[in-house]
């Protein structure tokens, strides 16, 4: 079905369940309950997942397949964001339009930058793609402020040309899909629980759904293939007659795309944009999920999104007076080191938690959360076995890269 | 003619930092061949030495002076710093001014431990992954220091002031025999290139000279008939990991009086720093000298208000472009070698 072998579909349709069911399966704490501060399903966080989702599996493209690390993958992000709103400022606040320019301009960048940076490989392109963020990142702030507004941000104004759209209004109208207005939505009250629907979050879902399903066939074309073999020996590819530079930089182009994609969505859900949103660690952040969930595997970028977002989330939220009650069965002088110890990694102190998070992840765990639950189901299966297997003599095939 | 000679020796100071933090990091990558994305943080750590030594001084105790009042008519406290108690007026205010230099004689065993540290303890593990990986983790740590530095010393910019002698700026016009007032520049500048200078310099003597640092030249060359030898050139390199550490905290400890240090300066001077060793060529030692003093004259030429008005905005990206234009025409840096680290 749907051009998907068995294994694939069963995997796409637990994401589909996941990402449509997310307003339940998010908030399993009653509203009044303690817990209910780990709840996730308000709609704010729910469209951050999606759209980090839709980033990462993006990127995942470029560096899981190809082996290329970029790290200046939030410029095509912020180039996105900047062309939805200036889409949404001249010509309707639909976000239809914002949406393919985002996609258009963030693809017309990275097929430049591309271009340039894979004239070189390993570490020069890292450092490359670094070098053109930063220039991005550097000129919004001062050059380019008549277009990128500048340390204030892009957003709509009350006399924004709006060609497409009926004047008149003393509001600035509302983005919206074809007269759905992106933040709204339902409640839907049942005993302790509130479930929030709210459909810039469904909106974000299909396309982070389409986005996955692409980049599911990908994966699985000659294509993806190709892309595989840039990363596992170029020059063999040589070798073979095959020119690696068009299939690097397609790959490139189509994660510039997702990039763009992610940064039209972040418009479309908020009309505004800032040049923040290019600094490198936004760049860090997107390699961090897709490492943390797994490079190269097909679900991980997702793990990877939801995971950093939820526990960027929780964490920065805690404060003093939530760890004193966490802690409130310890003796007093324990509870005191306790508190002051963990005060070091919530709130301000979130991004020290994702560093500690990120090396131990590059250090144990190189393959993701992916690659730890193979190893634990791994643990389960050798145990049913028999023993007489014997590795030496009956080698395991090694696992595909895409499993 | 006397404003180039302003934006040159403007250029120094930033091409010094950039010099001395370029050159630990090339010192890593020849040596162990380890991308070390935390370098810029070294010299962040080495900044905050001297911050510490100076909050360390100026900790005080507080006495009341029934003799004078304030203007409120409440006994004056009097804020007296412990080094003005134990050592004595003049000897504590001497120690209070030249925190700066003092700072140096924390810097160096504090750098050196942290980069064994970091050596054995983490970088150690990464030698045969993957230069992804290598840049991941040194990157992560980054993030962890950073923020450990932050946590102690807070988010706000920090001034750690030069000694009093230092104050105030040199007429270089006179000099030159240009007008008085066109070429002014600080003293504390001139001090830091010096210094940066002598750094350098130490360290090419130290690999030049020494039959350490021959043997540590001939590692870098070819690490396997070195270790085919009998000499254990892994320990070798892990002292030369923490040299390049203690010649990043010692750019950093000087360059406080120029800029007050803040927790993630160590993260901007990180990717001029590597667009350093990459236009100056990966592996060489004097490529990295050279690109960083001939980065920081250019940019500083970029900030000129002549060159904005032609081309506005130039100043902010010139470095990368410097770096995008080296990088396609000539891969290898200014004095790279053949073949090292080409594709």
């Amino acid at each position: 079905m749907l051009g998907l072998n068995r294994k694939d579909l069963i995997l796409f349709l637990i994401v589909v369940g996941l990402v449509v069911f997310a307003p339940f399966i998010l908030n399993p704490f009653p509203e009044d309950s303690g817990l209910a501060r780990f709840n996730a399903g308000y709609p704010d966080l729910m469209q951050r997942f999606v759209i980090f989702g839709i980033f990462a599996i993006g990127f995942n493209i470029l560096f899981g397949l190809t082996g290329y690390l970029s790290f200046g993958h939030a410029a095509f992000l912020g180039i996105g964001s900047y062309a939805g709103v200036w889409m949404m400022k001249l010509l309707t606040v639909n976000i239809v339009p914002a949406i393919i320019a985002s996609i258009v301009v963030a693809g017309v960048f990275s097929l430049v930058i591309g271009f340039i940076c894979l004239r070189r490989s390993g570490i020069y392109f890292s450092i490359l793609t670094l070098a053109f963020a930063q220039m991005a990142f550097a000129l919004a702030y001062s050059v380019l402020t008549p277009i990128t507004a500048g340390e204030s941000g892009l957003q709509l104004s009350l006399n924004d040309p709006r060609i497409l759209e009926a004047g008149g209004g003393s509001s600035i109208p509302a983005a919206n899909f074809f007269g759905l207005t992106m933040r709204d939505g339902f409640e839907w009250a049942l005993g302790g629980w509130v479930f929030t629907f709210n459909f810039g979050y469904y909106f974000c879902a299909l396309l982070m759904l389409v986005a996955f399903y692409v980049s599911i066939r990908i994966f699985r074309s000659p294509f993806g293939m190709m892309l595989r073999a840039v990363k596992s020996n170029q020059q063999r590819m040589n070798y073979t007659g095959l020119n690696p530079k068009p299939y690097t930089l397609a790959a490139f182009v189509i994660s510039g795309m997702y990039a763009g994609l992610a940064g039209g969505l972040m418009v479309a859900v908020d009309p505004l944009a800032g040049a923040d949103r290019m600094f490198w660690t936004a760049s860090g952040e997107v390699v961090l999920m897709t490492i943390l969930g797994g490079a190269g595997t097909l679900i991980g970028p997702v793990l990877g999104a939801g995971m950093i977002k939820y526990f960027e989330n929780i964490f920065s939220r805690l404060n003093e007076r939530d760890l004193n009650a966490l802690y409130d069965f310890l003796p007093d002088g324990l509870q005191g080191v306790a508190v002051s110890v963990s005060q070091m990694f919530v709130g301000d102190g979130w991004l020290l938690t994702l560093g500690l998070m990120f090396m131990l992840v590059v250090i144990f765990l190189p393959g993701g959360l992916v690659e730890g639950g193979q190893r634990v189901s791994r643990l389960f299966r050798r145990r049913k076995k028999t023993k007489t297997d014997d590795p030496e003599h009956h080698p395991q095939p090694s696992p595909h890269v895409g499993e | 003619m006397d404003a180039i000679i302003l934006q040159i020796l403007n250029g120094l100071d930033k091409g010094s930092a950039y010099a001395l933090i370029a050159l630990g990091l090339t010192l890593i990558f020849g040596t162990l061949g380890v991308v070390n994305f935390a370098h810029g943080v070294l010299f962040a750590l080495g900044a905050f030495c001297a911050v510490a030594i100076q909050g360390l001084f100026s900790t005080s105790f507080e006495t009341i002076d029934e003799t004078r009042t304030d203007f409120l008519g409440n006994p004056l406290k009097v804020q007296t710093p412990y080094v003005e108690a134990w050592f004595g007026e003049t000897m504590g205010g001497v120690l209070l001014d030249w925190s700066v230099p003092i700072a140096i004689l924390l810097a160096v065993p504090v750098m050196a431990l942290v980069g064994l540290a970091m050596e054995r303890g983490l970088i150690k593990h990464f030698y045969k992954r993957p230069h992804a990986d290598q840049i991941l983790v040194t990157f992560g740590l980054a993030i962890v220091l950073q923020q450990i530095i932050k946590y102690f010393f807070g988010a706000n910019p920090i001034a750690v002031p030069a000694p009093d002698v230092f104050q105030g700026s040199f007429d270089f016009g006179v000099m030159l025999g240009f007008d008085p007032f066109t070429i002014m520049y600080p003293y504390w500048r001139i001090v830091y290139f010096g210094f940066a200078l002598a750094v350098i310099a130490a360290i090419f003597a130290f690999l030049q000279f020494t039959t350490f640092g021959m043997v540590v030249r001939a590692g870098m060359a070819d690490r396997e008939t070195v270790g085919l030898l009998g000499i254990n050139i892994g320990r070798r390199f892990t002292i030369m990991f923490a040299i390049a550490a203690i010649v990043a905290g010692l750019a950093g400890v000087m360059y406080t009086p120029i800029v007050a240090p803040n927790y993630d300066m160590g993260m901007n001077f990180l990717v001029l720093s590597f667009v350093v060793v990459v236009v100056g060529g990966m592996g060489s030692l004097p490529g990295a000298v050279l690109a960083g003093f001939l980065l920081g004259i250019i940019e500083s030429f970029a900030s000129m208000s002549a060159v904005i008005e032609l081309i506005p905005g130039i100043n902010q990206v010139i470095i990368y472009l410097v770096a995008i234009v080296v990088l396609l025409v000539r891969p290898r840096g200014l004095l790279g070698r053949k073949g090292v680290m080409e594709d």
